[in-house]
């Protein structure tokens, strides 16, 4: 009956989603007189998800879940799942979790929630907060089947300490060739750079800056801050910037600690898109630019005088705190 | 190759979001709707396969009468002809089972659908409908190719691109990528004359659970007044951000 979370692992490192969703589960669990069960998969460390509560780690490795591959991972959940008789099943809104959930929902004849945003206001029934109409709007929306799946919004639950044995117990899927439709070619991923998904901070720039060449400060300000860099969605159709940059309604969701606007408009479908972000700063020439009224700070100014400055005094500050 | 897109009918983007009746229903007083964002490049994508490589192209809508419109618009861009399940689209389970007997009995090959709606942001159908279908599933599809049976996909993970070999039968769930916006397919006069004649054809929708529902929508509080900073005094920002709003 324990409560099962699936803890979303790179290079064998827990993500910080996964200690995230882990925390998440520590509290459905505690609402439902329950423990917490993980599924790690080919993951080094699985003692530290203890920290954030969990009682067990179903440990996997495999050597034919080396790649990522939606239905063999939603397989494995399943399984783990019917292993812990889970009446509740928890991911998170990475892009893979996003992938294997809704193929898991249906091996699990299950109802499923995406971007919930906070623990569940009831149990009977089961009742979650999610996002909905690109964070213009929250919904309460009731899972009325036997067994659930929740995907949790990245950072909006937060990480919460806890107890837990996290006692690993070896877990060997059964997974049948049929499940490998799908087989990666390669992928062609930026290695030692924070991602929109996984970051505290994101920097990010508009048409306001004339030109790609420009963005050697708008990195090294995500550099000072240990940021992601992203763009507004004309940047990335003139091609200043790749597409995985573009975030806003039709881009990548942001729901980061600290979102730094700079010469950008804050043009209704972009807030939507970043909007769950917890700070957000704007520094833009305009006054009157839309940004202003979402903004929690703003700077009106030229961002080529402002941005330098704003890189050497917060390399002062962290010299200072350091 | 007979291809199936996905076409869900949403608020436009600049739209107003209330709800009525006790918070429990959006309100579409004075709502423009439009063929969801993610769909339209999937709409533009199957355009080039019938074009470049022939291929028949359905739409589908799960969706009340009111969503025609947009089907038609559909047509209007291309499409050879639109089905809608009619029925109310709140759950996305039971949306993706509708769909999943449209697919079996039209014997498609390829189903394009879209990232996510804008509306419910559910993200799920086309996952379910692959599964549902036994087909292939390729999630966030920002390029694909197919020669035959075989194809060739990109999506977009967290920081990067992955590229797949995988086969027909196929659901991809598209993005922006899988055709650029400037590649949009707008419906010209002809296009719309022909669209009045294509087949629109209703069918029942099948009888399944409603896995989840929506039961209440609130809008976020309303947010406090900016506090600014003075573009020569760059110090001050730094302390509200790490004494007052502790982010950094
Ligand atoms: C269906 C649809 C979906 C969309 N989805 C998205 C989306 O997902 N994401 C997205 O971003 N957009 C999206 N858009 C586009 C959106 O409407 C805006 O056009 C876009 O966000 C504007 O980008 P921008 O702010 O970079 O450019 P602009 O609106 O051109 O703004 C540039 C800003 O820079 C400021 N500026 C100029 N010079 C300086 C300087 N030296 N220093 C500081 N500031 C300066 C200007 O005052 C201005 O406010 C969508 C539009 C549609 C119709």
């Amino acid at each position: 009956m324990s409560v099962l979370v699936y803890t979303e692992s790179d290079q064998g490192k827990f993500k910080k989603a996964a200690f995230e969703v882990a925390s998440y589960a520590k509290e459905v669990a505690n609402q439902l007189g329950t423990t917490v069960t993980a599924v790690a998969i080919n993951a080094d460390n699985t003692a530290e998800l203890g920290n954030y509560g969990v009682d067990k780690v179903l440990n996997v490795s495999a050597d034919a879940l080396k790649d990522f591959n939606a239905k063999a991972y939603a397989a494995t959940l399943h399984q783990a799942a019917a292993n812990e008789d889970a009446k509740v099943v928890i991911v998170s809104s990475s892009a893979d979790s996003k992938t294997l959930a809704p193929i898991l929902a249906v091996n699990l004849e299950a109802g499923y929630a995406s971007n919930v945003v906070a623990a569940p206001t009831s149990t009977s029934p089961f009742t979650v907060k999610r996002t909905a109409f690109t964070n213009k709007a929250f919904n309460m929306t009731e899972i009325n089947s036997d067994v659930k799946v929740v995907g949790v919004s990245n950072n909006a639950f937060g990480l919460v300490e806890n107890s837990g044995a996290a006692a690993a117990e070896a877990f060997a899927p059964n997974l049948d060739d049929s499940l490998f439709g799908v087989k990666v070619d390669s992928v062609d991923k930026v290695t030692g750079k924070v991602t929109i998904a996984d970051a505290d901070v994101v920097v990010s720039a508009g048409r306001g800056l004339k030109g790609p060449e420009n963005w050697g400060m708008v990195e090294e300000l995500a550099d000072v801050l240990g940021a992601a860099t992203a763009c507004s969605k004309p940047v990335s159709d003139l091609g200043w910037r790749p597409h995985g940059e573009h975030v806003g309604q039709t881009g990548k969701p942001v729901a980061s600690n600290l979102y730094i606007a700079i010469g950008i408009s804050g043009a209704i479908q972009h807030l939507a898109g970043i909007n769950a972000s917890k700070v957000k700063v704007v520094i833009n020439t305009d006054p009157e630019a839309p940004f202003f009224k979402a903004a929690d700070y703003g700077v009106v100014g030229d961002a080529f005088e402002v941005v330098p400055q704003l890189i050497e005094k917060l390399k002062e500050f962290k010299a200072n705190n350091a | 190759m007979k291809i199936l897109v996905c076409i869900s009918h949403v608020p436009d983007t600049t739209s107003k979001i209330n709800f009525t009746e006790g918070d429990t229903k959006f309100d579409t007083n004075g709502v423009q709707f439009v063929i969801n964002p993610n769909d339209e490049f999937g709409l533009t994508r199957a355009m080039w396969f019938k074009e470049k490589q022939g291929a028949s192209v359905d739409v589908v809508n799960v969706g009340g009468a009111e969503t025609e419109p947009t089907l038609r618009k559909a047509l209007a861009i291309g499409a050879d002809k639109a089905i809608r399940v009619n029925a109310e689209a709140t759950d996305g389970f039971f949306v993706a089972k509708q769909l999943a007997a449209v697919v079996k009995d039209g014997g498609y090959d390829l189903v394009i659908a879209g990232r996510e709606s804008i509306d419910y942001n559910g993200g799920m159908v086309p996952g379910m409908l692959a599964e549902l279908t036994s087909a292939n599933f390729i999630n966030n599809c920002i390029s694909l190719e197919v020669e035959g049976t075989a194809a060739t996909a990109m999506r977009e993970i967290d920081g990067g691109k992955e590229t797949s070999k995988t086969a027909l039968p196929l659901v991809i769930a598209g993005q922006k990528g899988l055709v650029e916006e400037s590649d949009l397919r707008i419906p010209n006069m002809r296009g719309i004359m022909m669209a009045r004649k294509k087949p629109l054809t209703v069918i029942d929708a099948i009888d399944t659970a409603q896995e989840t529902s929506a039961v209440k929508f609130e809008k976020p509080a309303p947010k406090g007044a900016v506090k600014l900073v003075d573009a020569g005094n760059i110090d001050e920002l730094i302390d509200l951000l790490h004494n007052e709003a502790k982010v950094i």
